[in-house]
């Protein structure tokens, strides 16, 4: 019997020769992740009776979801976050402004194939991307975690998701999450591995792989994997070569050298596997889709609510604020205008997406068409600031969850989409369709 | 002790466990079975409306199951064990639908399965939560249950039911009285008292 990637990724992590779903086990993740929430952590950490955390080098910290901070409340929870870090000697940090937690450990690349990441964060799921096992645990666990370096983790069971065929024109990986949540539920991939495959996904570009195991958290998903391949070790071996460069000379052996190294860790699950259940889906045949308010699994085909009226149109988060994402929406709003009385709100995922997107015309051409552009972050995602929508208003997001009163207005009503649809919606003041736009 | 009381500052319910309970704890349970289905969700095992008003172990404990079997909170005992179907839990995330039956002495929720975030919870604040289909599919309420730790099996009715054994961690959580006070323990920080937090994600 051959195991899945949960097998045997936690069986990694827990030191373990082999381990099977249903299993408990200590793992030791190579990386734990927290964010303006590290200032609570930290009260529970002291609470425990210590001074020192175990593992300063394996965590991460960034400041997103309050940035830069609304309130004196906020400021003074990152003073608390920066004031810890600095104490406990913690050499990964990053400041406001930089981005969103999933974009800049991906970035930054401090998560590699094979990896375990523990994240007090539910959307940790994000790093299956790149072939990582991520997933979300709660603040006393994270306290926990840089306690003792580990934390008691259930093996999952695992779902096996072929999608076979290619994805359509405009259609994203997006309406593929919608399209499998609204299908399977809300809890249809409740405490699972969610494994995918087959070649509509081993040909998509890295920033669609990348919404995939991010959106997962919306299916109950423990965690989600995507086979790691070559693009995915490219971009996590130049990454990792200009931060913390090999001593060779030249560029390209050190390159080289990193991925290798990178590629040795990646795993991928026997073909004898056991899967709890296994789902193929045919992309072609998957249409655009909108999730309605105020559920994620509350699916409908996009010409089903095509000229919904919106007042706030989206476009970031940490599911669907990158290059690409600027880049779709800025070719779907150029030489036009937002319509009256509406909003186009755009939050770069990071400073790295937001430079790039200055470099390549995409913020000029946004801001032409009257977009409104934020500091890198999770923005009004979570109803913190930058973009809350009033009472009655309706808002087309690309983040990922709609749930009542989620943006901070629970008289406002959230539809989730991709970049394309989110710009179109802005566009003509109305849910559409970007293939329609002229 | 000393030392934490020179801390001081703590969050959360003290609730004292003794040693004899936890050497019980390690090896056998023996108790009755309360019986119960599938999809049992967090607001019947404790309502919503109860999460910011009621506070106090015994008041938590009283309203046990109160929007499933009313008859639950005044006739369990110590020791009796909760036998349930699929995603025992599911819904939100509050710890409550966990002390609530901790609180009530409710040695063991035996199901076909758990939702997530209840299992963690439950494992975190020390109930033990053990998965075994075959168990579930054999036990009528009121029937003795035996939950041996030592060997991971269930005995019900004349027969055995093995299940998958909890790491050395968690049931180290579970005989601590939760996450925080096993890593006090662990860390020889811990005292006479347990500590249960109260707070979580």
């Amino acid at each position: 019997m051959g195991s899945t990637f949960a097998e045997k990724a936690l069986a990694r992590a827990a030191g373990l020769s082999s381990v099977v779903a249903g299993q408990v086990v200590d793992a030791k993740p190579d990386v734990a992740l927290s964010h303006d929430n590290t200032a609570p952590i930290a009260r529970i950490f002291r609470a425990i009776g210590l001074e020192k955390v175990a593992i300063p080098d394996r965590m991460c910290v960034t400041l997103d979801h309050a940035v830069p901070p609304p309130t004196p409340k906020h400021a003074q929870n990152h003073v608390e976050v920066r004031a810890f870090v600095k104490e406990q000697g913690i050499q990964n940090f990053f400041e406001v402004g930089r981005g969103i937690c999933h974009q800049v450990l991906s970035e930054e690349a401090l998560v590699l194939p094979g990896q375990l990441i523990l994240g007090a964060d539910s959307h940790t799921t994000h790093y299956g991307w790149l072939g990582a096992f991520g997933a979300g645990v709660g603040r006393t666990e994270m306290a926990a975690i840089w306690a003792t370096g580990e934390l008691w983790l259930r093996i999952p069971e695992s779902m096996k998701v072929v999608v076979t065929g290619r994805l359509g024109r405009g259609v994203t990986a997006k309406d593929l999450c919608l399209h499998l949540i609204g299908l399977l539920g809300a809890d249809g991939g409740l405490y699972q591995s969610i494994e995918f495959h087959g070649p509509a996904i081993a040909t998509l570009p890295l920033h669609e792989r990348m919404v995939i195991p991010n959106m997962m958290a919306e299916f109950g998903a423990k965690n989600a994997y995507l086979p790691p391949d070559e693009a995915v070790f490219n971009y996590l071996a130049e990454r990792r070569e200009r931060r913390a460069p090999l001593a060779v000379s030249d560029w390209q052996s050190a390159v080289s050298s990193q991925r290798a190294v990178i590629q040795e860790m990646a795993l991928y699950p026997d073909h004898d596997a056991r899967y709890a259940s296994t789902h193929i889906f045919n992309a072609d045949n998957i249409e655009l889709k909108i999730a309605c308010p105020h559920t994620v699994d509350n699916v409908r085909p996009l010409r089903e609510v095509a000229g919904t009226s919106i007042q706030q149109a989206f476009l970031g988060t940490c599911t669907n604020g990158r290059l690409e994402d600027l880049a779709a929406a800025a070719e779907i709003v150029q030489g036009k205008r937002v319509a009256a009385g509406t909003r186009l709100l755009v939050i770069p995922a990071s400073a790295e997406v937001y430079l790039d997107a200055l470099k390549a015309g995409y913020v000029q051409t946004l801001l032409e068409a009257g977009a409104v552009f934020g500091t890198p972050g999770c923005g009004p995602c979570m109803g913190v600031h930058m973009g809350v929508p009033g009472s009655g208003e309706a808002c087309i997001s690309t983040a990922n969850r709609n749930f009542k009163g989620r943006m901070g207005q629970p008289d406002a009503e959230i539809y989730l989409a991709s970049p394309a649809v989110v710009a179109a919606s802005a566009v003509k003041g109305v849910i559409a369709d970007p293939r329609e736009i002229e | 002790m000393t030392r934490r009381k020179q801390r001081g500052g703590w969050q959360g319910d003290k609730v004292s466990v003794s040693q004899s309970e936890i050497k019980n704890l390690q090896s056998k349970i023996v108790g009755r079975v309360w019986k119960y289905g599938d999809g049992v969700n967090t607001d019947v095992i404790f309502p919503g409306k109860y999460t910011y008003s009621v506070k106090e172990p015994d008041e938590i404990a009283a309203h046990a199951l109160e929007d499933l079997d009313p008859k639950f909170a005044t006739a369990a005992r110590p020791g009796d064990v909760i036998v349930a179907g699929r995603n025992w839990g599911n819904g939100s995330s509050r710890e409550q639908a966990v002390t609530a039956l901790k609180y009530k002495g409710i040695a063991a929720v035996v199901a076909k399965s758990f939702a997530r975030i209840y299992f963690r919870n439950g494992i975190n604040q020390g109930l033990l939560l053990i998965t075994c289909p075959e168990a579930v599919e054999a036990a009528r309420s009121g029937d003795a249950i035996e939950i041996d730790l030592n060997n991971n099996v269930i005995r019900l009715t004349g027969r055995e039911y093995p299940f998958p054994p909890l790491s050395p961690t968690a049931l180290g959580i579970i005989n601590a009285g939760g996450l925080v006070a096993h890593i006090r323990k662990k860390l020889g920080l811990a005292g006479t008292e347990v500590i249960a937090t109260g707070s979580g994600d």
